[in-house]
This record gives C-alpha cells, structure tokens and sequence, in this order.
C-alpha cells in the first residue's frame, strides 16, 4: 500500500527552489551552448573568473586577519584599543560600500603611499638607508588597481567580519576564560587555545555567508576598471551591444558559485549542529 | 592566629560590585596544608573572597598574600600565582572543544611548560586518582555532571597546585553524584593539600574541616573548630542559618 501521507510529507519537504536554480543554471547553460551569441558571450566573460575568484579570496583572506584583530579590539579592556576598533567598524559601516570602494582606492591608499615615502625620506635622513629603502620609492601609479581593490573589499569586510568574531567570542561563557585564568595561561594564551577554537566554530557558518557575499561584492571592483566577471561583461556589451546574452550569463554565472558555495555552507552547519 | 607565614593570608578585604558590599573587611589565614571550608547564606560574600584569592576578582581594598607573597596587580606575577591555585567551579567549566585528556594536558603544556609525554602520563596519573581514566577520550558533553567535576579536578590537580580552592562544587549536581565528588575531595584532604571550600555540604564541613568560617553579609561572622562550630555556634546569626540549614 502506498503510504500517502509520507509522500506528501516528503513533497512538502522537498527543496523545489533548488530544482528552480537548477532549471534557471541549466538552461542558460543549454543556451550557451547551442546559441552562437551566448557561447561567444561567455567565452569573454569567463576570462574575467580568475580575477574574479582571486580578489574575492585574497581580500577574504586579508580581511579574516583584519576581522579577528578588530574584533579582539573591540572587546578589549584598553580604551584607546577599543575605540580604535569601533571608529573603524563605524566608519565602514556608514559609508555605502561602492563609495568606501573608490575611496579607498583613490584617497587611502595614495595617502598611504605618500605616508610610507615619507618615513622613508625620514629613515634615509637619520641615516638608516637600509630600512629606507623599504618605505620608498613606491610610486601611486605603481599600485595597481587590483591591489587597491583588493585592499578596499578587505577594509570592507574586515568591519563586518570583526563583528561576527567578536560575536562568536562574548558567545563564549565567561566561566571559559576564567578557567583559563585560573590555570595560569595569559590572555592571550587562553584566547588561543580555549575561546577562539570555540568561537571559531561557532561562527563558521556566518563567515561562509559573508565568503558568499564577498563572491557577490567583489563585482563592485568593476569600477575601478579591474577586470573580473562584471567588468569585463561590460567591456563585451560596449563593444557588441549583446547585453541580454552577456548580463544573463554574469548572472548566471554569479549565482552558479554562491548557490554551490551556500549548499557547502549548509552541509558544515548540518555537520557542526550534529556535533554538539 | 593571622600571620603573613601562612599558605593564605588577607587583611582587611574589601570587594564592592557598584554600591554593594560583597566583601567587607575580611582578615584571615590559612595555614599549610589546612582545610577550611566556608559556609553562609546565599550572598554573603563567600563566593567573592575565594575569587579574589586568585585575583579572578580584584579587592577594592586590603591584602592578599598567597605562600608568602603579596598579590599585585602585575599580569606576570598573577599568572605565576594562579597556576600554583587549582580552581573547582560550580558549572565545572571544562573546555568543550577538548577531550577529558586534553582538558588537563593543555594548561600543563603551555603554562608549566611540559612536553605532551610528561602531560599526558600526569593527566593519566590524575585521572586515575579522581577515578575516571576510562573516559579519557570523551568529550565533556559526554559525561555526567559528577564525572565533569571529577575530571577539573583532575584538571587542576594535573598543575601540582599548593592550594586548591572549591567554590561550590557539589551545588550543581544531582543529588546521588554529590557522593562521588566529595569522596574525591576527601582523598585530597588525606593527601595534605591546602584546601579552601565554599559548600552547603554540611557533612563535609564537619569531616574535612579543620576551620569553619561563618559568613554573613560580607563579613565573618563566626570562625571555628567545626566541632565546636556545629555543635556550639556563638553567634545568633550562625544558630539561625544551621537550625534552618540542618531540620530541612
């Protein structure tokens, strides 16, 4: 006998917006590959999917170091430490993020560039031109824009990254860090070895979901002329006017990577929720 | 009787949380190798001044002088302090990320500095004492309340601690593992290690103790032999809190 109820249950159940992406990335996929126009366009667009992926790990990389040390900030008992953390992550968080994007690419690091040049003239001054030669030298027109971008995303994230770390930290009972105190370890010691494993894990799934927006993000660098994915769609579509075909294969093409990369984010929080 | 030779000695604590009083003007020693358990109403301070004998909790004012040596607010010298004071808190506080074995290992390793072998053959030896080796590879979520408050235990003797000190140990167990936890503290108190116990545990006040002390309101009210203490309490405030404490 057919067991109604647990077909319908199961039905119920069932994820049918994956079945819905898998239509939509299959399709174009099928489009791509038996309409000229669509090939053509993909096959220029897809040159742009290693700048694209590099930027997005790069910066994530940089900003997971920057996320963590702000976050620490942010909780410290040193007032001018803490204050500097939340400036930081207030001001990021209060400007639009394609705005932060130019500026950082124009005013930052060119200021940072004339900063370093000048401690350098400073260092060459007092006669220690070893250190000197580090510091200068560097000309604004020798930093290129994927670095520029790549430190703007970084900066970025790093705010949003430092709230999730410092989340996943005060997530941890205070009972922890005392026990770690009373064994003798320093701060440091017991942030290492017993508070940052746990927070860590904790927060696992929410910095994927951030990787994911990072992924998505990383198409605001198409303005300072980097070539990934959405730039180099927008270089294809000046210069043939397909934009139907090209800006339905960037899309496709984004939400390909986000929905693999969320179905692995998914399986680590199913993973990690079985363990406790 | 208060003398600064003393394993422990404070004079004159004070701990104030805002407006509040928890610790208010407590002089007392504890002599090497010498049990005292502390006893009161819920708060009345007990909790506070075990904490502040490692510094978890900073006086607002007085002395506190632990083998000799005054405690200041100098991060190195409190490291090297605290890892001569083994702790046995209420909520156990084990690492959940680590196993039984790594629990005692870790501290040993980074903070007296041993090498794994060393650490894993004391965690072995420690664990063995509290009677709880075979769970060496589980996870804390995976043993019973009283098996956890063993294993820190464990923990904390792994450090070869002069002074161990237990703030409620046996408060967040069921009734039938407090036995199993309190007989490991009955060991300890046979092995001459200095002990200070915040408990309700009357019984184990009255076997283990060599000194009662009696607070109330941030003060000591009452300090004695527990045979005198339970069978002869001076103060009203002390007859009132055992007759209420010992006919429930």
């Amino acid at each position: 006998m057919l067991n109604w109820n647990g077909i319908r249950s199961r039905l119920r159940d069932y994820p049918w917006w994956l079945v819905g992406i898998l239509f939509l990335v299959l399709g174009t996929f099928y489009l791509i590959l038996t309409q000229p126009t669509f090939n053509e366009a993909f096959a220029f667009i897809k040159a742009g999917l290693s700048v694209t992926l590099s930027t997005t790990f790069s910066a994530f990389g940089i900003a997971l170091v920057i996320g963590l040390l702000a976050g620490l900030g942010r909780i410290s008992s040193n007032v001018l430490i803490r204050n500097i953390a939340t400036l930081y992550i207030e001001l990021v968080r209060g400007i639009p993020m394609l705005v932060l994007i130019f500026v950082i690419a124009i005013v930052v690091v060119p200021a940072m560039v004339s900063g370093l040049n000048a401690l350098g003239a400073t260092l060459a001054e007092n006669g220690l031109p070893f250190l000197a030669a580090l510091f200068s030298g560097i000309e604004n027109k020798e930093v290129p824009m994927t670095a520029r971008a790549i430190t703007a995303l970084a900066a970025t994230y790093g705010a949003f990254l430092a709230e999730i770390f410092r989340a996943g930290i005060q997530s941890i009972g205070k009972g922890q860090m005392e026990a770690a105190r009373s064994q003798g370890m320093s701060y440091v010691q017991a942030m290492r070895y017993v508070i940052l494993p746990q927070a860590v894990r904790n927060v696992l799934p929410a910095l994927g979901n951030d990787f994911i927006s990072m992924l998505k993000d990383s198409s605001l660098v198409s303005v300072l002329a980097v070539r990934d994915i959405t730039q180099v769609t927008r270089l294809y579509t000046g210069q043939t006017f397909r934009y139907q075909e090209a800006f339905t294969t960037l899309a496709i093409l984004y939400l390909t990577m986000t929905v693999i990369l969320s179905l692995l984010v998914k399986t680590i929080e199913g993973k990690l929720r079985r363990n406790e | 009787m208060n003398n600064p030779d003393a394993m422990i000695f404070m004079r004159d604590l004070h701990k104030s949380f805002g407006t509040i009083e928890a610790v208010n003007g407590v002089t007392l020693s504890i002599g090497r190798g010498k049990v005292m358990v502390i006893i009161g109403p819920s708060g009345s301070g007990k909790s506070t001044l075990l904490r502040c004998i490692n510094h978890l909790e900073i006086e607002t004012a007085g002395e506190i002088w632990v083998d000799g040596e005054k405690l200041t607010r100098d991060q190195t010298q409190l490291n090297r302090i605290r890892a001569e004071i083994g702790m046995v808190f209420q909520h156990f506080n084990l690492y959940p990320h680590l196993t039984v074995l790594e629990n005692i290992t870790l501290a040993q390793q980074i903070v007296r500095r041993r090498t794994k072998a060393e650490a894993i053959e004391i965690a072995r030896q420690q664990l063995d004492r509290v009677r709880i080796l075979r769970k060496k590879d589980d996870f804390p979520f995976q043993l019973s309340g009283g098996q956890q408050q063993r294993v820190a235990i464990a923990r904390a003797l792994a450090m070869n601690p002069k002074i161990m000190l237990f703030d409620e140990p046996t408060s967040a167990l069921d009734p039938e593992m407090i036995k199993e936890v309190l007989d490991v503290m009955l060991d300890l108190v046979e092995d001459g290690i200095t002990m200070v116990v915040v408990t309700h545990e009357m019984g184990f006040a009255r076997r283990a103790a060599n000194e009662v002390v009696f607070m109330d309101r941030g003060k000591v009210v009452e300090q004695a032999a527990p045979e005198a203490f339970f069978t002869n309490p001076q103060s009203e405030r002390s007859q009132l809190f055992l007759s209420q404490i010992l006919n429930k």
